[in-house]
């Protein structure tokens, strides 16, 4: 899903610039101010943004003969929300554009846009929805991170088709060629991270224990014992989504 | 089911995957396990011949070794962020289990 440096025309490069600008001062002033007033949960956040660098990191084959990476988006919105995770996709993106001259700096904001925006928003959206549905932890999940890592995919292809339109059949015929590009080879490495994320989610469960409470970036909601070592405090806010111990009902 | 077995059907499951691609590798085609990133590089190519990119990365990696390099640095930085706190917490499980009994 990285647009290679210097391939989306300048207006482009611009407009996508300036459409993820807000998302991401947003997600910055959202993480400074839960930081502060949740200092313990900081160690969580770091370990859903490691599992995105190790994700975005890796390379895999797919069926296709070709070879795409995950994006690791998925865990940490689904289970923070969406915002903390596009300040932290957005340091990946970064790093590689800078240092493995991967993405670039002026795709730097399609790129922001399609992983983190787009999957964040998706992994959280669809996560929501899944439990809703009363779907169990496990599935809402697996949903959750193959549907953002396909729709990060998605949405490049959008992008280029925008700033290359074929002679025939235009942006909609171009869309589609690019589509054709990612989307096939993007499937099994969907199917991949969806696993991987539930992986990852089992063990996270299982070392923080069954009565441990995710503090969440949803309205003001806070916690919470397994950060702390204190229960919730009478008059503290509730936490009001709690992914870790909903069995499929969004409260 | 128990715990154990679920996770590592999960991990079985991506390896399975990734085995099955690597196996089956098609003939015939030129750019084997190349990168979706730079074919749709050539896709560009084809829908607008000629393009030149008006910007340059500001600093490339010298070599594929060295660009392998930083890949590995970038996920043994996950990895190992990942695995920090998964360790806190079960160390601090295990001490207040040890308080308990």
């Amino acid at each position: 899903m990285h647009i290679m440096e210097g391939y989306l025309p300048v207006t482009h490069a611009i407009g996508w610039t300036v459409a993820s600008a807000p998302f991401l001062g947003y997600g910055l002033h959202r993480l400074s101010r839960w930081n502060r007033e949740n200092p313990s949960g900081r160690l969580f956040l770091g370990a859903c943004a490691g599992f995105a660098f190790v994700l975005s990191a890796m390379k895999i084959p797919s069926v296709t003969g070709s070879c795409s990476h995950p994006t690791g988006i998925g865990l940490g919105a689904a289970l923070l929300g969406p915002f903390p995770m596009m300040v932290m996709g957005s340091f990946v993106l970064l790093f590689q554009a800078l240092l493995l001259a991967h993405g670039g700096l002026t795709t730097l904001g399609a790129n922001v846009f399609s992983m983190c925006v787009v999957g964040s928003l998706l992994a959280w959206g669809v996560h929501r929805t899944a439990l809703s549905l009363r779907m169990p932890q496990g599935a809402a999940l697996f949903l959750a991170a193959m549907l953002s890592d396909l729709g990060t995919y998605a949405t490049t292809s959008f992008q280029l088709g925008l700033a290359f339109p074929a002679t025939q059949g235009g942006v909609a015929a171009s869309i589609l060629k690019f589509a054709l590009v990612f989307l096939p080879t993007q499937v099994p490495l969907a199917v991949s991270e969806g696993l991987l994320t539930v992986l990852v989610f089992n063990l996270l469960k299982s070392h923080l224990g069954e009565d441990s409470r995710f503090p969440t970036f949803h309205r003001r909601a806070v916690n919470c014992g397994a950060f702390s070592g204190q229960p919730n405090r009478v008059g503290e806010p509730v936490v009001e989504f709690d992914p870790m111990n909903s069995n499929g009902a969004a409260r | 089911m128990n715990a154990k077995t679920k996770n590592m059907l999960l991990a079985a499951g991506v390896v399975v995957l990734a085995l099955t691609a690597l196996l089956r590798v098609p003939a015939g085609k030129a750019d084997v396990f190349g990168g979706t990133d730079d074919q749709a590089g050539a896709v560009i190519e084809t829908l607008k011949p000629g393009y030149k990119p008006w910007f340059a990365p500001l600093w490339e990696p010298p070599s594929g070794e060295i660009e392998s390099l930083l890949f590995g640095l970038q996920s043994a930085a996950g990895a190992g962020a990942l695995f920090y706190a998964l360790g806190y917490w079960r160390g601090r499980r295990t001490a207040a289990k040890g308080r308990d009994a």
